[in-house]
């Protein structure tokens, strides 16, 4: 499992926030689309592409976006 | 004393027997002298559910909603029955753009066709009794929406209906066929969920005017149902939320 991919992944579960916006470091929790629709979304996403079960509490956990793949990561 | 409320001479099919509500509604029902035939996937659980009954002659049944043969095979192994509740459920919370067809089958499979096998068995095997009950445990989900439980709600939509049509085929042999629309009742429904539990859990008790429900709450309805106090209901869709959905 690649970041760049996994980033790329994670930014498709968006409709209006700029590509750009997506950065291993960025703290997604504060971008303005985020809501718990998306975070559902990237659950679902997640357990798609990697087959791995995220809880909602993983989700308040993780603060930027390489600290949610490092969590899927340890899931593999 | 008369009772109408006895389920005493009474035998009941309830499926999601293992677990939550389903559970529930086996011990009440025994409570109120039913004999109750239990079923669910998991036999390990459906022993403690038996283990908390009372009375005698209450069988298990392992056997799976989403397996046709299973369906087939308790039908046709049950007595003829006065009552059946359709308890047995699941959640996939996903938005819409993530629904897979995969998380779709599995859903609608175990938590409305395979009511409508077993419906559809009882009546052609003749398994229920002139008089008999039939009741479904909807949700307030129906009409009382959340994202991403786009599946579950149509679900148990689709339940509702399909209660309403059928308690119409079946008035000919004095069967009744209700659905209840429990509220929140903490069960271990949701601690598969996507979901933040605490948060999920403070939205809620928030929302519940008379605090959450137990499964004794929504058994209370299904012993109703089932006895012949309310032999005059039927394609009812009764609302046992606390209050929750009055704002």
């Amino acid at each position: 499992m690649e970041l760049k991919d996994f980033i790329a992944n994670f930014a498709e579960q968006f409709d209006e926030t700029d590509v750009n916006e997506f950065k291993p470091e960025t703290v997604f929790h504060d971008l303005e689309e985020y809501s718990s629709l998306v975070a559902l979304s990237i659950i679902a996403m997640i357990n798609e592409e990697y087959d791995v079960t995220l809880k909602g509490d993983d989700m308040s956990a993780a603060v930027t976006i390489e600290d949610l793949f490092n969590i899927v990561k340890s899931k593999m | 004393m008369n009772n109408p409320f006895t389920l005493e001479g009474k035998t009941i099919l309830v499926t999601g027997a293992s677990s939550g509500i389903g559970r529930g509604i086996c011990i009440d029902c025994s409570k109120m002298g039913a004999k109750v035939h239990l079923m669910a996937r998991n036999e390990e659980r459906l022993n403690e559910t038996l283990a908390q009954m009372e009375g005698e002659g209450h069988v298990i049944h392992k056997a799976d909603l989403c397996s046709t043969d299973d369906i087939n095979a308790l039908v046709d192994e049950l007595p003829v029955i006065d009552g059946v509740v359709l308890c047995a459920g699941i959640i996939k919370t996903m938005p819409v753009k993530n629904i897979s067809e995969e998380a779709m089958t599995e859903i609608f499979n175990a938590n409305i066709m395979g009511d409508i096998k077993i419906c559809s068995r009882l009546l052609k095997k003749k398994k229920l009794n002139h008089g008999g009950s039939v009741v479904f445990i909807s949700s307030v989900s129906t009409f009382n929406v959340k994202v991403g439980n786009s599946l579950y709600s149509a679900t148990k939509g689709a339940v509702n209906s399909f209660a309403k049509a059928m308690a119409l085929e079946v008035s000919k042999q004095e069967m009744r066929v209700n659905c209840i629309q429990p509220g929140f009742v903490p069960s271990s429904i949701l601690s598969s969920g996507a979901i933040e539990e605490d948060a999920f859990l403070k939205f809620y008790a928030e929302r519940h005017p008379l605090g959450f429900g137990t499964p004794t709450d929504i058994a209370n309805g299904c012993i109703y149902l089932l006895s012949d106090a309310s032999r005059w209901v039927t394609g009812s869709i009764f609302t046992i939320d606390g209050g929750y959905t009055l704002q």
